[in-house]
């Protein structure tokens, strides 16, 4: 039988913004340097993960949405990940085909996948789950109703984060939240549509 | 300390992305991986491909790495002996 599914806490970078169920919680200047955003995430919010210098830009987007999600409590480790964007990882991509010209770098063709973001988010906080990361031409809430239905129903996750983390040209947009049996908002289209695309933004 | 040990740890801290370190922090016989300054396997990549792009120095056998790479001590005194640039 099926368990009625709920949203709880949501997390949007977008536009020099930190988010969290609706409240601003950091803000720069949108036209402030990617790379110095999010250090500036990293540094106002006292996070200590030495890791955090050494990803591409598209990891440490997931990292610090997964970070601030998980803020108050650690996740279990049967948390799953469905995760999707539109770029892949190709501005790492483009960067990684650049060095080519002279020596490649080993440390910026590991992330070329998007889905490795996923692993150092698992490595993070210790998740031994499911994960899928899926390319969209834009953020579609069915496809991430449809799999996590699936997960839950298997017995596959005791909980998930569903998550939209693009990267593209250095243009970002993430939202991430966190589904399961409970309470919260309904796990339904319209009301992911909503958090992701809030009204007041 | 020479220009050698201060360059390589300046090359470190920015090719292995050590952000939050400085060169006064990286001891010249710490070890570089394990419990001292705490590398990874494609940080020991990216000090093979510095060897290269700086000193011009192509290291093949593993275990030579191994030796190389154990401190700024080790690599300065490989780096001297055999670089080409």
């Amino acid at each position: 039988m099926s368990k009625q599914l709920f949203i709880q806490d949501s997390v949007i970078i977008r536009n020099g913004k930190v988010i969290v169920n609706g409240k601003i919680i950091h803000e720069t200047d949108a036209d402030q340097k990617l790379s110095s955003f999010l250090k500036s995430i990293y540094k106002k919010q006292n996070f200590k993960y030495p890791k955090f210098f050494k990803m591409d830009s598209l990891s440490k987007l997931g990292y610090l949405a997964s970070e601030i999600l998980f803020k108050n409590k650690e996740p279990e480790s049967k948390t799953a990940l469905v995760f999707s964007n539109a770029a892949s990882s190709l501005d790492t991509d483009k960067a990684y085909a650049e060095t080519m010209n002279d020596f490649p770098s080993p440390s910026v063709f590991v992330y070329t996948l998007p889905n490795i973001m996923l692993g150092e988010i698992s490595i993070r906080f210790q998740l031994r789950s499911e994960n899928i990361f899926l390319i969209n031409e834009e953020f579609d809430p069915g496809y991430y109703i449809d799999y996590s239905k699936v997960l839950f129903e298997e017995g596959k996750a005791s909980k998930i984060v569903c998550g939209w983390v693009d990267l593209h040209n250095s243009d970002y947009d993430v939202f991430l939240c966190q589904i399961s049996p409970g309470e919260g908002y309904d796990f339904n289209e319209e009301e992911l549509k909503k958090l992701y695309l809030p009204t007041h933004e | 300390m020479s220009d050698l040990h201060t360059e390589l740890k300046k090359s470190i801290i920015e090719q292995l992305n050590l952000e939050d370190m400085e060169v006064n922090e990286i001891e010249n016989d710490e070890p570089l991986f394990g419990d001292g300054l705490g590398l990874d396997s494609i940080d020991a990549l990216e000090l093979i491909v510095l060897m290269e792009k700086d000193y011009g120095i192509k290291l093949s056998d593993p275990q030579q790495g191994k030796e190389v790479f154990n401190s700024i001590n080790t690599m300065a005194d490989f780096i001297e002996k055999n670089r080409t640039r």
